[in-house]
């Protein structure tokens, strides 16, 4: 009796929950439909629904340099920093190289590094470098910074790896590359793809790089693009409202089609991290 | 070669997965350089990108610089000046409040709703939730920020619902009133985070043994005992993750205040990160913008730190 009275407090709960986080998006949406310039008042369906803010955000956001941007950095960030982890976690989970400890000792003193703490110096040394207003001044920058968690989250995949797979591999006279290139990352392709919807997320929403390393709001990251986009049009509140929801979008789809991985990898990584 | 070999060949015994110390000598020879090899790529782009632009804003933080002329050595004095100039103290003193909603508000009731939840964890209904509460930690913090500051605002939908419950009376245009823009701040952070942290406690929940469920019924106990004396406990691991990664949120926030208040109004809502941004790239002040940020990197690790011995302790 109590157990089915608990169990419709736990579903009247959930549905509650689950409207408190939908609102946002649904004010953003409702917003979004109404004239241009104008300034609405909460959640009120406009009487003349305005479906071409959308297309209107689309152009003077311009939504297709910034999705292209995006990617290029994703592209440059997200293997290189996979397989530089992927080598280092292999060496220090697995190798028992001398020095291995207090080589992840010295990546995990990076984990809980605010990126706000060495953004100052970032910026004068990639100035020094010539990189300052390219997709490099984040890609590079970014693939560092990422580096304790992803070494610290290769090297606990590496670690339980028996070693008496090696140890097999060795007596066929396997060189250590390819002990680690053909037998041990087609084994990490579970960690390895966890890790790399976690590393594009984080790159694609990174906003503090974005806006400090690049000026120029269509060389910048989709996170990035949308604050230059606010500064913009911030008072055109329908606008922003439209550009806002397109510049969401893209995340959004990854995200409902790869759900289950995406659910995982984020509550894995957290516990890890 | 041949004695390891015969190693391998023989059926493997479950309490040799790693070896005798005599052969992981010899390995760790073997394979001493090639492991360097191997960490390499990755130690570099941490040394060049990481290290040493730590190294440098400890080196900044005790000179007078601004970004371009000669800089002249200034002791302690880029120090004296964040705890003597509140504008940036007042800057910790927020994120150290904002812990309270960053925190607090996920924490507590994320714990409460859990356990609420946790027997219908498995049903369609909260497959579904599942999905929907994992939404904000999938936008870009900075569209959290636009939305719920057009939430918040003087005829946003939250003030429409306050009116709705004929609380008229308190509406106002929550980030705008220094009274009320900093636990305004603070909810949107609770919001991003909630949905995190009750997934983690529910998949925590789900690996506590039932039977500890049904001893505590059998001995009488309520639904309160049983969340104290049972889930918990369980739950100390998971606990111990939200409280680290919501407060490095806190402390570190900077995405949702630049984009919903940009500190304002006057400087209710400044945050460290905040303030380092403004001090280093628009007042061009790179000593006190430094000394900030290793004040903050240190107050990080002090306050993760504790937590993280606290929650990895063996369970009692």
């Amino acid at each position: 009796m109590t157990g089915t009275g608990r169990s419709l407090t736990g579903r009247i709960l959930l549905v509650v929950l689950m409207a408190a986080t939908v609102l946002p998006f649904v004010s953003l949406f409702v917003t979004a439909l109404h004239p241009s310039g104008s300034y609405p008042s909460g959640l009120e369906w406009p009487s003349d629904p305005q479906w071409g803010n959308f297309a209107r955000a689309f152009e003077v956001a311009r939504l297709g340099e910034f999705l292209k941007s995006s990617v290029l950095i994703v592209l440059g960030v997200v293997p290189v920093s996979l397989l530089i982890a992927t080598m280092a976690g292999f060496a220090t989970g697995h190798l028992r190289m001398p020095g291995g400890r207090a080589v992840f000792l010295l990546f995990v003193l990076g984990l809980t590094l605010p990126f706000e703490g060495i953004i100052t110096p970032l910026y004068f040394q990639v100035r020094d470098m010539g990189l300052l207003n390219t997709r490099w001044a984040i890609i590079l920058p970014l693939i560092g910074l990422y580096m304790p968690f992803s070494v610290y989250w290769m090297r606990a995949h590496f670690v339980t790896m028996p070693h008496e797979l090696s140890e097999s591999a060795r007596v066929d006279g396997v060189s250590t590359w390819q002990l680690f290139w053909r037998i041990h990352v087609p084994l990490a392709k579970p960690a390895l793809s966890s890790l790399a919807i976690l590393l594009f997320l984080w790159t694609w929403n990174q906003f503090l790089l974005a806006i400090v390393l690049v000026d120029e709001p269509a060389k910048r990251t989709m996170a990035g693009a949308l604050g230059a986009f606010q500064g913009q049009w911030g008072t055109d509140i329908p606008l922003l409202c439209a550009g806002s929801l397109l510049i969401l979008t893209p995340t959004l789809v990854v995200f409902l089609i790869f759900q289950r991985r995406f659910v995982s990898a984020l509550l894995a990584g957290s516990l890890k991290g | 070669m041949t004695r390891s070999s015969n190693l391998v060949a023989a059926p493997p015994r479950p309490s040799t997965v790693v070896g005798p110390p005599a052969r992981r000598r010899r390995r760790s020879r073997r394979t001493g350089w090639a492991g360097w090899l191997f960490v390499a790529p990755a130690l570099i782009f941490y040394a060049v990108f990481v290290l040493r632009p730590i190294v440098l804003t400890v080196q900044y933080s005790f000179y007078d610089w601004n970004g371009i002329g000669a800089s002249r050595w200034a002791g302690f004095g880029n120090y004296t000046k964040v705890f003597a100039d509140p504008e940036l103290y007042d800057s910790i003193l927020h994120a150290f409040e904002l812990i309270l909603f960053f925190s607090g508000i996920p924490v507590l009731l994320g714990l409460a709703i859990a356990a609420t939840i946790r027997r219908i964890a498995t049903s369609r209904l909260a497959l579904v939730a599942r999905t929907v509460l994992f939404l904000p930690q999938v936008i870009p913090l900075v569209a959290a920020g636009i939305a719920w500051t057009w939430l918040l605002s003087a005829t946003g939908v939250v003030n429409q619902l306050l009116s709705a419950l004929g609380l008229g009376k308190v509406t106002k245009a929550w980030l705008g009133d220094s009274s009320t823009a900093l636990p305004a701040v603070g909810v949107i952070g609770a919001w991003v985070l909630l949905g995190l942290c009750i997934l983690l406690f529910l998949s925590g929940m789900s690996k506590i043994d039932p039977a500890l469920y049904e001893a505590a019924r059998i001995d009488g106990a309520g639904v309160v005992r049983e969340f104290f004396a049972i889930t918990v406990p369980g739950l100390r691991q998971e606990i111990g993750v939200c409280v680290t990664v919501t407060m490095i949120a806190a402390l570190a926030s900077f995405d949702i205040v630049y984009v919903s208040t940009q500190g304002g109004p006057g400087n209710a809502t400044t945050v460290p990160g905040l303030e380092i941004y403004y001090l280093a790239f628009s007042q061009r002040e790179v000593g006190p913008a430094s000394a900030l940020a290793v004040v903050l990197m240190v107050v990080v690790l002090a306050v993760v730190l504790p937590v993280q011995r606290i929650s990895k302790e063996d369970k009692p």
